[in-house]
């Protein structure tokens, strides 16, 4: 549209307070972060003397912080394909116009509508081995006494990811929902005149049109793992033996109740390099198909 | 009908099911477990309905949270309403009066939208000691304003992307300038979104825990994600009491999307297709 150059500025200046305050806050404090983490800041009293990757090398031999990498890999894994699998498949079964689709759709998506604090909750009291399945399941007449579940080292990560899972799996289901409803029934009409069989007709046909919202839900749930939090902070502390320790759990730790800042700092950058490494190609590419 | 049809709907429904107690499942231990005495709690029936209601585990989850949910009513409210108007009238000026990189700029700003809050919180909490707002409401309104510009300007851009400019070049011809034509043409049928971005915002802030923790350090300014942990981790198998602080804490944004869930969906796909 062609606007008078006085009405251009008049937008940018409406836009300016709050976008440069999103930039200090964004991009100025990533980078005080940045100059914090190559610092030797340690106590309650800021110290910037220099140290330049000092921090970075000491994570990365550290035990702790490997077993986070390691954690926060196979959590993202799981999660994603726990969501993408029951996600699409609730998809698919919601997409035949059955009657009740509005109640089942609204009833997988309500998790998405509480605290991942309340989640942790809810879910230690199923994976406790005092409460929830263990009760369960003696009463089937299992002999539970030796399933820990969130206390067992090989369990507990898994316990966690069910968590999750159950948390956003509605969210994957509505993307793909949407995704199936976007693709018009006169392909699957066409193909099946052709003589393809159903099982056909999903393989080559709806599964590569769903492409672009599995790339989507991809780059969403993936980022929302990597930086996980709060879920695992409430259900088991990163315990036991650190085998469901995340680096946002390290990060809290070590700046708010060790005070070390310096080291608080790198594994904060850290997570938003390996954020960045999944959102900054998916910017680009929206913004891309924006013009 | 015939009979491989009939064996496919009912597989098709008792699947849905099975799925649908699953889902329900964690609400159905929360309520019953909440509605028991602490030693009908601790039993083996646990899966069971309570055989005596009591709303003992309310009142003393209630009198731990209480302080928490008036602070989350406080924080959540005006930042809702702040981030909706701010986020209104980004959107407005990066959908109808785009100058040259206003969409470059957009997508910087969105990139906030996705960082982990790790990387920026101890200069968060360093500037906020400075400025006299660490540890106070205000402060967390403000933190939750800022970070929440990228998300409300994404929904009210895509939402007015779809007006036609006819609508400005109408309302120019009748005189008016950019600010009156948002004022008496864009705002009021902005509505429905609105509904979505307040509906969003509320449900992310109220359920917001990294800020809460980080930011406040004692009872009289925590929000109830905060209380409800502390709640939690000070009262280790008292399952009754645990699971009525969750419910609790929970009822606000429940109720929200019970009643205009459609609203909130529609903030949640929003916020993760750009188009």
């Amino acid at each position: 549209m062609k606007e008078s150059g006085r009405e251009r500025w008049l937008s940018l200046l409406l836009l300016a307070p709050s976008f440069l305050l999103v930039l200090l806050f964004v991009y100025g404090f990533i980078s005080w972060s940045g100059y914090i983490s190559m610092s030797a800041w340690r106590g309650l009293v800021p110290d910037y003397t220099f140290v330049g990757l000092k921090q970075y090398a000491s994570l990365l031999q550290q035990p702790r912080f490997i077993q986070d990498l390691i954690n926060t890999g196979l959590f993202t894994a799981l999660f994603l394909v726990g969501n993408l699998f029951f996600g699409l498949l609730l998809a698919v079964l919601l997409d035949r116009k059955l009657r009740g689709e509005t109640f089942f759709r609204n009833l997988f998506l309500f998790p998405m509508s509480i605290s991942f604090v309340v989640t942790g909750t809810i879910w230690m009291w199923v994976f406790n081995p005092s409460s929830g399945l263990n009760v369960f399941f003696s009463a089937l007449g299992f002999d539970t006494s030796n399933w820990l579940w969130i206390v067992d080292k090989r369990m507990a990560l898994f316990c966690v990811v069910m968590a999750a899972v159950w948390q956003m799996t509605g969210f994957t289901m509505a993307q793909y929902l949407a995704g199936l409803r976007g693709i018009s029934d006169d392909i699957r009409e066409a193909a099946r005149i052709d003589g393809a069989s159903e099982t056909q007709i999903f393989t080559h046909i709806l599964l590569p049109q769903l492409l672009p919202v599995t790339v989507g839900a991809i780059v969403i749930l993936g980022h929302i793992s990597l930086k996980i939090f709060d879920l695992i902070f409430v259900m088991t502390g990163g315990g036991p033996a650190q085998r469901t320790d995340v680096p946002g759990i390290y990060m809290f730790e070590t700046t708010f109740r060790g005070d070390f800042f310096a080291r608080g700092a790198a594994i904060g950058i850290f997570m938003l390099l390996m954020v960045a490494v999944l959102i900054v190609p998916y910017l680009i590419y929206s913004h891309r198909m924006d013009k | 009908m015939n009979a491989r049809r009939v064996i496919s709907q009912f597989v098709l429904y008792a699947l849905l099911i099975a799925f649908a107690l699953f889902f329900i499942m964690p609400l159905y231990v929360m309520i019953v477990t909440s509605l028991k005495s602490l030693t009908e709690a601790q039993t083996t029936s646990m899966w069971a309905w309570p055989q005596a209601l009591t709303l003992g585990a309310y009142a003393e989850a209630g009198g731990k949270l209480g302080r928490g949910i008036l602070n989350s009513l406080l924080l959540t409210i005006p930042a809702t309403l702040l981030s909706s108007l701010v986020g209104s009238l980004n959107g407005y000026c990066l959908s109808k009066w785009k100058f040259r990189g206003s969409d470059l700029l957009f997508t910087v700003v969105l990139f906030g939208m996705f960082i982990p809050y790790q990387s920026v919180l101890i200069p968060l909490v360093y500037f906020l000691q400075k400025i006299g707002l660490y540890n106070t409401i205000p402060g967390l309104v403000f933190v939750h304003v800022i970070y929440g510009v990228p998300i409300t300007t994404l929904i009210f851009r895509n939402y007015y992307a779809t007006i036609p400019n006819e609508m400005i070049e109408a309302s120019r011809i009748d005189g008016a300038g950019l600010l009156r034509t948002y004022w008496y043409v864009f705002l009021p049928i902005s509505l429905p979104s609105f509904v979505v971005v307040a509906i969003w915002q509320f449900t992310n802030i109220w359920n917001e825990f990294l800020f809460a923790v980080t930011l406040t350090n004692n009872p009289a300014t925590q929000p109830v994600t905060v209380a409800l942990q502390n709640l939690t981790g000070s009262m280790i198998s008292q399952w009754n009491v645990q699971m009525a602080g969750a419910l609790i804490a929970s009822l606000p944004t429940l109720i929200v999307y019970i009643l205009l869930g459609r609203y909130f969906i529609g903030g949640m796909m929003a916020g993760s297709v750009k188009g």
